[in-house]
C-alpha cells in the first residue's frame, strides 16, 4: 500500500542531476515524503517535526556521491539520523541480584505474558533458572495462560488462588524466588491503561514491594500517535528500564519505537516475533530504521555498492560513457564490479519494487549467461575489445572457438553491445532510453 | 456511545484555533491536519478529509473557524454515516458472527461484551471457541460463558478451529439459538497460512449454512496506527469482513485508523469498545465518535 521512500525520493533525482552538491531548496521536496512516510510509520507528529529538521541541518551541504543518486543519498542521511536516536549501546538486562526481578507492564494485549515467557526461555538458555509469577489477577485465565506456557517450556509458575491481590501475588513470588535459589523472577502484571489511576497505583506499590530490578514496558508494534503518551505515563509513574516490541512478524514499521525513545530516551531492550516461545530477539537500530522508512534491504544495497564499488573506477566508467568512449573492456571491468557485490538476484531484490527484476537478473547467472558473456569478451584481443568494429567473420568464429559457445552469441552480444552504445549516446544526449542496458546485453 | 472525555490537549487546541471568531485561514487548516494526524487518522486520510472540508467550507461561504470546524465535523460524519456506521443488525436466526482481528485486539472480550448485550435483549446466544491455539483462549472463553450463563461450544486446545465452528452451528441450529458469537484466534494479516485458515474457517461455516456467516467483525484496538488499513484490507480479503468494532477507547487513543478503513473498505463501524465492564460495548455514534476526535 505504501511506497517505499526511495521510491518517492526518485523524483528529487531529476532536480539535482549534475549538481555537487544538495542545496536547501532542493530538499523541500524530498522532506515532504519524508515527514509523509514517518507518518505512515507511526512515528509521533511532534517526533517527526523535531526529527525533519535535523535531516534539514544535516543535508543542505552534503556532498553528493558518485554510485548514488541524490534520493538515495538523502534516505541515507535520514537512516543515519534514525539510528542515531534509535541507537546507542544494547541495553544489558540487570541481573545482578539474586533473585532479580523483571516486571512486565503495558496496555491490555500488547503482549506481556507471552513476552514473559519469552523472556523465561530466553535466560534459561542462558544458563540462568527463572520464576515466572502469574500477578495478573483480572483477565479471565490470563493465569492458565501463564501456567500452560510455564509446562510448554519447563519453567515454574508461581500462582495463588483466585482473588488473591495482583500484590500478594508478587510479594509470595518473591519469597518463593529466594527460597529456591531463583536468578530471575518474571512478573506478569494485568494489563492496563495509562490513565487508569488505580490500576497504575496497583503497579507502584508492587514495585515498593518487590523492587524490580528490571520494568519492561510491553509495546505492540502496531501502535500509532498513543505510543508517546502511554510510555510517558508508564514511565512517569515507574522505575520503566527498557521497552519491548512486540509483533515484529507483522508487517507494521514499529515508529512507535522511535517515538518513544525520543520522547522518554528508554533504549529498545528485545524485540518479540511470533507466537513461538523462541522469538525474542535482541534489538538492532539500523534494521529498525530500515522498517520504519519501508525501503526493504536498500540500505544494505547503498552500503554494497560503497564497499564494493571503486569509486574511481566508477567516475571513468561514467566519464567514458558521457563521452561515447565505452568500451567491451569498461563492461568486463563492470560486471567485476557488480559480482564482487554477491548473489545478483539478493543485489537486485534490495532494491524496492525489483522484486520480479531479481528472479531475471538471478536466473541470467544461473543459466550460465553472465558466465558465457564473459567468456566471450574474455576470449578477445584487447584491441577488439575496445575496438568491437574491427570483428568480423573470422574473428568471431574464433572468438565462439575461444568461449566454447557459438558465432550465434557473439554476434548477440556484439549487436546488443552496439544497441547500448547507441543508447548511452541518447542518455548523455539528455534522452532516457526506453530500457535496455545490462539487462539487453545478457539476452534479457 | 459512552466515550468518557478524558484531557488530551488536542481538543483545547482545536477549540483555539477553531475560535468563533476567529477567521478561517492557511494556517487554520495545516493546524487541524495536525489534530487530525495526531488522532491517528493517517496522513492520507487526512489530506483527503481536509481537501473535501475546504471544499464544502466555500461552497456552504464558510468565513470563520467554527465554519470549518462545522465542515469537517460534517465530512467526517457524513463519511461514517454513508457506511452505514452504527446500524447494527441481528438477521435470521440462527445467525453465525466470526469475530476476527490482530493478536491483542480484544476479540475474546468483545465477544462475552456483545454475548451480554444480546442476551439482555432476549436473544438466546451461544459461543464457538474456536481459538484452539494460544494457551488458555479456551478457557478465557469458558470462564465468559459461565458468568454470562450462554452455552459454550469448544474442543480441546489445538483441535481444528474449522471442526470447532461447525460444531457450534450445528448446536446452533439444534437448539434453535438466535445467534452463535465464533472466537477465533488472532492472527497478523501478514500471515497467508493463518489468513488461508481463516477462509476455511468460513467455507465450513457455509457448507452447513450458506447465506452465513452474516457478521464477519474484524476487531481492532483503537491504539492501532496505520498498519490497521492494511489489517483491514487482508482480513476483508480472506474473511470478507462486513463491520469494525473499535476497541479500547476508554483510553486516550481516538482511533482514528477506523475512519480511513471505513471510508476504503465500505464497511461500517459497528461497536466500540468503552471499558472493561461487561456492559462497555456501545453501538458506534458517527456524531459522538467526532465529538470525541475533537473532545479534550
Amino acid at each position: 500500500m505504501f511506497e517505499s521512500l526511495s521510491t518517492r525520493l526518485q523524483g528529487i533525482t531529476e532536480r539535482l542531476r549534475g549538481k555537487a552538491r544538495i542545496a536547501e531548496a532542493d530538499l523541500d521536496v524530498a522532506l515532504r515524503e519524508i515527514r509523509l512516510a514517518l507518518l505512515e510509520a507511526d512515528v509521533n507528529f511532534k517526533v517527526v517535526k523535531d526529527f525533519v529538521a535535523r535531516v534539514r541541518e544535516r543535508a543542505v551541504g552534503t556532498d553528493l556521491l558518485t554510485g548514488l543518486n541524490p534520493g538515495q543519498q538523502i534516505v541515507k542521511i535520514v537512516h543515519g539520523e534514525l539510528v542515531a536516536v534509535l541507537g546507542g549501546e544494547r541495553h544489558h538486562l540487570d541481573l545482578a541480584a539474586k533473585p532479580s526481578v523483571f516486571m512486565m507492564v503495558g496496555l491490555q494485549g500488547s503482549g506481556k505474558t507471552t513476552t514473559a515467557a519469552k523472556l523465561a526461555v530466553r535466560l534459561s538458555k542462558e544458563g540462568k533458572k527463572p520464576l515466572l509469577v502469574a500477578a495478573d489477577v483480572y483477565r479471565p485465565a490470563a493465569v492458565d495462560q501463564l501456567v500452560q506456557l510455564g509446562d510448554q517450556i519447563g519453567v515454574e509458575v508461581h500462582t495463588r488462588p483466585v482473588g488473591t491481590p495482583a500484590l500478594e501475588v508478587a510479594r509470595s513470588g518473591l519469597e518463593v524466588a529466594r527460597q529456591r535459589g531463583i536468578d530471575v523472577m518474571i512478573l506478569d502484571t494485568a494489563g492496563r491503561l495509562h490513565v487508569d489511576e488505580a490500576m497504575m497505583d496497583e503497579l507502584v506499590r508492587i514495585v515498593g514491594s518487590v523492587t524490580p530490578a528490571e520494568t519492561l514496558l510491553v509495546v505492540d508494534a502496531m501502535t500509532g500517535q498513543e505510543a508517546v503518551h502511554v510510555a510517558e505515563a508508564f514511565h512517569a509513574k515507574l522505575p520503566v528500564t527498557g521497552l519491548i516490541l512486540t509483533k515484529m512478524d507483522g508487517d507494521a514499521r514499529g515508529g512507535a519505537a522511535l517515538s518513544i525513545r525520543a520522547a522518554t530516551g528508554l533504549p529498545v531492550a528485545f524485540l518479540g516475533t511470533g507466537e513461538r516461545t523462541d522469538g525474542l530477539e535482541p534489538f538492532h537500530p539500523d534494521r529498525l530504521a530500515q522498517r520504519i522508512l519501508g525501503m526493504g534491504d536498500i540500505l544494505s544495497f547503498v552500503e554494497r555498492v560503497q564497499d564494493n564499488v571503486d569509486q574511481a573506477e566508477a567516475e571513468k566508467a561514467a566519464q567514458r560513457m558521457m563521452e561515447n568512449r565505452f568500451t567491451l573492456e569498461d563492461f568486463r571491468s563492470q560486471l567485476n564490479q557488480i559480482k564482487k557485490m554477491g548473489p545478483i538476484g539478493q543485489l537486485v531484490g534490495m532494491i524496492p519494487g525489483a522484486g520480479q527484476m531479481a528472479g531475471a537478473a538471478q536466473e541470467a547467472v544461473d543459466s550460465g549467461q553472465m558466465k558465457r558473456v564473459e567468456a566471450i569478451i574474455d576470449s578477445m584481443t584487447p584491441d577488439e575489445r575496445r575496438r568491437p568494429d574491427i570483428i568480423k567473420a573470422s574473428r568471431r568464429r574464433r572468438i565462439a572457438l575461444g568461449s566454447g559457445t557459438s558465432t550465434a552469441e557473439v554476434n548477440r552480444l556484439l549487436k546488443q553491445f552496439v544497441e547500448m552504445q547507441r543508447m548511452m549516446k541518447m542518455i548523455s544526449g539528455g534522452k532516457m532510453p526506453p530500457g535496455g542496458g545490462l539487462g539487453a546485453l545478457l539476452g534479457r | 456511545m459512552g466515550l468518557r472525555a478524558r484531557p488530551s490537549g488536542l481538543g483545547t487546541r482545536l477549540r483555539s484555533i477553531l475560535g468563533a471568531d476567529s477567521p478561517a485561514t492557511e494556517e487554520t487548516w495545516d493546524e487541524v491536519e495536525q489534530v487530525l494526524i495526531a488522532a491517528d487518522v493517517g496522513a492520507s486520510t487526512t489530506l483527503e478529509l481536509v481537501d473535501a472540508a475546504r471544499a464544502r467550507f466555500r461552497a456552504s461561504g464558510g468565513r470563520n473557524g467554527e465554519d470549518a470546524r462545522r465542515a469537517l465535523a460534517t465530512e467526517i460524519r457524513d463519511r461514517l454515516v454513508r457506511v452505514e456506521s452504527g446500524r447494527f443488525e441481528l438477521g435470521d436466526a440462527p445467525s453465525v458472527i466470526l469475530f476476527v482481528g490482530v493478536n491483542g485486539s480484544g476479540k475474546t472480550t468483545s465477544i462475552a461484551k456483545l454475548a451480554a448485550r444480546l442476551t439482555a435483549e432476549g436473544r438466546t446466544v451461544a459461543l464457538a471457541a474456536a481459538d484452539t491455539f494460544r494457551a488458555a483462549a479456551v478457557e478465557q472463553l469458558r470462564i465468559w460463558g459461565e458468568q454470562l450463563g450462554v452455552p459454550v461450544i469448544a474442543q480441546r486446545a489445538g483441535a481444528d478451529p474449522g471442526a470447532v465452528a461447525f460444531d457450534a452451528v450445528v448446536a446452533a441450529e439444534s437448539r434453535n439459538l438466535d445467534a452463535v458469537l465464533v472466537d477465533t484466534a488472532g492472527r497478523l494479516h501478514n500471515k497467508q497460512q493463518l489468513m488461508d485458515e481463516l477462509a476455511k474457517i468460513r467455507r465450513v461455516i457455509q457448507r452447513r449454512l450458506p447465506d452465513q456467516p452474516r457478521h464477519v467483525l474484524l476487531v481492532l484496538d483503537a491504539t492501532t496506527g496505520q498498519n490497521g488499513l492494511m489489517q483491514a484490507e487482508a482480513f476483508s480479503d480472506e474473511a470478507g469482513v462486513t463491520g469494525i468494532i473499535l476497541t479500547k477507547l476508554d483510553g486516550t487513543a481516538k482511533g482514528g485508523v477506523a475512519l480511513g478503513v471505513a471510508d476504503r473498505l465500505g464497511v461500517p463501524i459497528l461497536f466500540a469498545g468503552v471499558g472493561e465492564e461487561i456492559d462497555a460495548l456501545a453501538p458506534f455514534d458517527p456524531e459522538a465518535f467526532v465529538e470525541w476526535l475533537f473532545a479534550e
